[in-house]
């Protein structure tokens, strides 16, 4: 984007900035995207070497328990992406700056990927543990896909609304109502009393150091690879808008 | 506490372990590589662009086309 802005440009240029568009994103490939991947495939290399090398087996599982280091992080970060994708659209609607909606979509589209890969795990590790790929009965797996679903109405609704500003607005409205939505959700599956899912936060039996250290690294892990996706996407999108904008400038379009 | 095992146990639910992770690789490869196609696809348009305000401003100087407030049309 740099050479672009080496072009003769205009002096009110940057008074019609596009949404998300800023210093930085004539930059998307900088410096701090680069740290933040590099320091995401290492974290998750380390991950991957504690699950398969450092925590020890547990008795009733055995090996096939390896699959509580991916499917519990994953789970987690999908649901606070959906909170936090809630958070940003409190604050877009609050300031109006269309930044906080950008990433707000971005939050949510990135938690909805994750969850996709919630829901595959899950299966396996249900198909593995059960002797079933789905247990209808079992109010934690039914209840993400709820949330789940309910989330993935969220784009064609959003895409359904042509005009910019309604659609943000819209968005926004529907990712605070269904993000107040997930910690209830969650408080509700808790107080349930029959369930077969284990309850591995604030539950009865604590984890043995080593696995503790092991879910630990895998849930900063993953949180890692969804704040690096989600840099990713938002700086390719910052970089499309940005690319329109100019060219509307430079009257090629 | 979680009780471990003091033996290796006899599974043979292995290849649902490996099932997991691939399946999860699998989806960020898939996402990583879609993310690949559309930057591909800017990076053209920005050398297009580039190019094309080469030819302009070798040409002749023009004035700038007045720009529409960004508020506005720019969606997600």
């Amino acid at each position: 984007m740099e050479s672009l802005s080496r072009h003769p440009a205009g002096p009110s240029e940057r008074d019609h900035r596009p949404p998300g568009d800023g210093d930085r994103a004539s930059r998307p490939s900088g410096r701090g995207l680069r740290r933040l991947s590099i320091a995401t495939v290492a974290a998750m290399g380390v991950a991957l070497g504690l699950v398969f090398f450092y925590a020890p087996i547990e008795a009733e599982e055995g090996f096939l328990q390896k699959i509580f280091y991916l499917h519990v992080p994953l789970a987690i970060v999908a649901l606070c992406g959906f909170v936090i994708g809630a958070v940003m659209a409190i604050a877009h609607l609050r300031t109006r700056d269309r930044r906080w909606d950008l990433r707000s979509y971005v939050t949510i589209h990135m938690s909805l990927i994750f969850g996709v890969a919630v829901l595959l795990t899950g299966s396996i590790w249900a198909r593995g543990s059960w002797g079933h790929w789905w247990v209808w009965s079992e109010p934690t797996l039914v209840s993400f896909l709820i949330v789940f679903l309910l989330y993935a109405i969220y784009q064609p609704l959003r895409f359904s609304i042509e005009d910019p500003e309604r659609q943000a607005r819209y968005a926004s409205v529907f990712a605070i109502v269904a993000g107040a939505f997930v910690p209830l959700n969650f408080i509700a599956v808790r107080l349930s009393t029959a369930y077969l899912h284990p309850r591995v936060l604030g539950g009865t039996s604590s984890l043995p150091p080593q696995m503790a250290l092991t879910f630990g690294v895998s849930l900063a892990a993953m949180a890692l690879l969804f704040a690096t996706l989600c840099s990713y996407e938002l700086a390719a999108k910052r970089t499309r808008m940005l690319l329109k904008t100019r060219s509307r400038t430079l009257g090629f379009q | 506490m979680t009780p471990l095992a003091s033996t290796l146990p006899q599974s043979s639910n292995d290849g649902y372990v490996a099932a997991a992770y691939v399946v999860f690789f699998a989806i960020v490869l898939i996402y990583v590589a879609i993310m690949a196609i559309r930057l591909s696809r800017v990076e053209r348009d920005l050398r297009a662009l580039h190019a094309r305000a080469g030819e302009r401003t070798a040409r002749e100087p023009q004035p700038m086309q007045e720009p529409q407030p960004m508020q506005e049309r720019e969606t997600v």
